[in-house]
């Protein structure tokens, strides 16, 4: 007879691996990704390789010669940042800023915490609010859409505002859905929803929660703000526009249900995502910035252990 | 109606009935049996045989220690060879009583016909009494003394008598055969316990993989309804969801009466009583036919072994005489375990005998049963999500590991049933309930040592 295995129960265990799970994440991202290098050419795809190489290569560094610790890499969650980063950025963001946006995630907000699981903050919006602040100029030309030019290396890309951008600058009017890579389709990033659901990598609470606080407080921003006389148009975003444009999509789906920076229970979840909706509103309309979203996820962030405290799961027999 | 099931929590794990359709064998007696002494909770019962004293099948060999404690029987004739302390299937040193086997010599009295008895008898401290002669305990799981449970502390009443036919551990079929092969027997054994409670009502439960077992306990159920009524009348069968930990007491009274038993409450507080179908079946055969527990049904099962088999074994059979009897340990077998995959005990070797709470011997291989080395939790919360409890169960290890035993009361750690649900879903391959196992003994260690 062989050498008998003996351990404690119980003695089978499901094949999902933190692994699986991040390459469902990658999978989810990839309609997303596609479209944003259709739509932007070979600039987004420098910038989608440059950024998760630069991630999964620091990640990788960090591991064997700072922490002398094996590899992380394997569970493909470095890869999931530098993807999320490289969305997160306008597809004409210089690739040297990228890099930078690699350290500030993978050294700064996740290695220096701990690693995976361990960091408060969701690391690629910390890069990209971090970039941001730095670089405002980068971060703010947004390329408009030109699928002929994007794939022709003579000619400059031509930018322009994103509809958040350009309201803040000329008021209302409407435009191409531009802005950071990943904000270029709503439907690729549904799509990616929709298979996160279907494989259970996620549950829709926190995401639903986010649209249905926006929806709401945009609403009634909308009928509140009245209308401009000089062109007869609300002064406000159409409650649709507010939802579909920026970064709410990408954001609610992907950054938001981020496991390690959001709530445990779907209670918690609920409450994040409502947090969420209304500081994104509310940095939208009266902040000094044109988008929200990141801001609104990285201060809900910083609640969560607060929010996990709170909301508690019910126990079986405790009433 | 849509099939029951309980509210909290649980797991979906491959339900492997690969042995459902092997009918249950008769196993040949072994040449040595070794009776353990503790096969029930509660104290150790205490011999009143000697070495060489020659006893019968069915013959009393030790008696109950004290309340929670139970009677064991010979379970084959021949000589006591040895009375001496032997590993049980946990490596605990128990007192065995090795009986050399002669013949199959059975006492007088106990009726070895197949011929059913459906007729309960009346007087209800003759049942508790027969019960707790015939030495019939729990075979769920905890076996613990069946006419102890039957008999609930003054100032409770017994509402509903719930039959446990969940089985659901993946693999084990023993349960499923019974149900299936000795239907009419079971149904009278849950007659008999409810005439106990003072004929309250019985629910038979039982989860919808187990079809035959389902058809064959309504129809055995309405023919006995036809000729007798009574007692009959009160009992139903019932169809739960195919769902981990629904055998699990809590559990199961969640599902089929929707009441949640307190924490460190019992069944009773909330009007319930389970019993499992074997144990029914143990019951009817001490009561209309006198013979006390001494055997039981076994499944040997697993991937690798080629003919899966379920076995009416003589209790004290060595594991190494039913494992060469189903044609020896397969050579992928890297863990042996004694019970289910989720909650059964992996055993070193096969020198143990098997017990009355025995239920199968499943062997499985090196890559179904590996574990995945652990990664950092990434906190997705699957473990809280299918913990039956409610239990935070990656809290509990981190409090754990760093031994705050007052944050592992205050987050209830000592309600944990040790079902696996959390390890078993941990994607990143934490061994959440090694450590919590042992803090949830520790801290109600210090629970009873306040009192």
């Amino acid at each position: 007879m062989n050498k008998l295995l003996v351990s404690p129960s119980p003695h089978i265990h499901t094949s999902l691996t933190t692994r699986r799970l991040m390459l469902d994440v990658i999978i989810a991202l990839l309609p997303v990704t596609l479209v944003s290098v259709y739509c932007y050419g070979w600039r987004e795809l420098m910038l989608v390789s440059v950024s998760v190489a630069s991630c999964v290569l620091l990640e990788w560094a960090i591991t064997k010669y700072l922490l002398k610790k094996p590899s992380t890499i394997g569970d493909l969650s470095a890869a999931v940042t530098g993807l999320l980063l490289a969305l997160n950025l306008p597809s004409l963001t210089p690739w040297w800023v990228v890099v930078i946006g690699a350290v500030v995630a993978i050294a700064v907000a996740k290695m220096s915490f701990g690693g995976l699981g361990q960091n408060m903050f969701n690391p690629a919006i910390v890069a990209r609010v971090f970039l941001l602040i730095s670089f405002p100029v980068y971060m703010t030309t947004w390329s408009t859409i030109d699928v002929g030019k994007a794939w022709s290396f003579a000619a400059d890309a031509i930018t322009g505002p994103t509809i958040l951008g350009g309201l803040r600058v000329d008021g209302v009017q409407f435009m191409e859905q531009v802005g950071s890579a990943g904000e270029v389709s709503s439907i690729a990033l549904l799509l990616g929803f929709g298979y996160l659901l279907v494989r259970r990598v996620i549950k829709p609470w926190i995401t639903l929660s986010i649209w249905a606080t926006v929806l709401v407080f945009a609403t009634i921003l909308y009928f509140c703000g009245g209308i401009d006389p000089a062109t007869g148009l609300h002064v406000n975003l159409h409650p649709m526009v507010s939802l579909l444009s920026g970064g709410i999509m990408l954001g609610s789906i992907f950054m938001a249900t981020d496991y390690v920076t959001s709530p445990m229970t779907t209670r918690g979840g609920i409450i994040f995502g409502v947090g969420i909706g209304l500081l994104t509103i509310i940095i939208r309309q009266w902040g000094s910035y044109p988008e929200g979203v990141s801001f609104a996820i990285l201060i809900m962030n910083a609640f969560v252990p607060l929010i996990n405290k709170m909301c508690k799961s019910k126990k079986f027999g405790r009433a | 109606m849509a099939n029951l099931t309980f509210k909290m929590g649980g797991i979906h794990p491959n339900d492997k009935k690969i042995s459902e359709r092997c009918k249950v064998e008769v196993l040949p007696l072994p040449e040595k049996v070794s009776v353990s002494m503790a096969q029930h909770l509660g104290a150790p019962a205490t011999p009143i045989v000697a070495v060489g004293d020659r006893v019968k099948v069915g013959q009393e060999i030790a008696e109950p220690a004290g309340f929670i404690s139970a009677y064991v029987h010979s379970p084959v004739s021949g000589t006591v060879t040895a009375i001496a302390p032997r590993a049980d299937l946990a490596g605990n040193m128990v007192t065995h009583v090795d009986i050399a086997v002669e013949g199959d010599e059975w006492m007088e009295g106990i009726d070895c016909t197949t011929t059913l008895v459906p007729e309960i008898p009346e007087d209800r401290n003759a049942i508790v009494d027969k019960i707790k002669k015939g030495g019939v305990v729990g075979l769920g799981g905890a076996t613990f003394p069946t006419h102890v449970k039957l008999c609930p502390p003054p100032g409770k009443v017994a509402e509903c008598l719930i039959l446990n036919g969940a089985e659901c551990e993946p693999y084990l079929t023993s349960d499923n055969r019974i149900m299936i092969e000795r239907t009419s027997e079971i149904v009278v054994g849950a007659a008999i316990c409810s005439r106990v409670l003072g004929d309250c009502p019985v629910v038979i439960a039982i989860e919808e993989n187990k079809g035959e077992a389902i058809m064959n306990m309504s129809s055995a159920l309405g023919t006995l309804q036809r000729r007798f009524h009574g007692v009959y009348d009160k009992i139903e069968v019932k169809v739960l969801k195919k769902k981990y930990p629904q055998g699990g007491e809590k559990q199961l009274i969640d599902a089929v009466m929707g009441r949640q038993v307190r924490s460190g409450g019992l069944p009773i507080d909330v009007g319930a009583v389970v019993q499992n179908v074997a144990t029914a079946l143990a019951v009817y055969e001490a009561v209309q036919k006198n013979k006390p527990l001494i055997t039981n049904v076994l499944t040997v099962t697993g991937d690798c072994l080629p003919v899966q088999h379920n076995y009416l074994f003589r209790i004290g059979t060595p594991l190494s005489f039913i494992a060469a009897h189903a044609g020896g340990v397969p050579d992928a077998a890297a863990k042996i375990i004694s019970g289910g995959p989720m909650m059964g005990k992996a055993i070193s070797n096969l020198e143990a005998t098997t017990v009355k709470g025995s239920s199968s011997l499943l062997y499985l291989t090196y890559d179904q049963t590996k574990r995945v080395p652990a990664t950092a939790c990434i906190r997705c919360g699957r473990c809280a999500e299918a913990c039956p409890m409610g239990l935070e169960p990656y809290l509990l290890f981190k409090l754990a590991k760093a031994g705050d035993m007052e944050q592992l009361e205050a987050n209830a750690v000592h309600d944990c049933i040790e079902c696996g649900c959390c390890i078993y879903s941990c994607p990143a391959g934490v061994p959440l309930l090694d450590l919590i196992r042992p803090a949830k003994g520790d801290v109600i260690r210090i629970i009873r040592s306040r009192k």
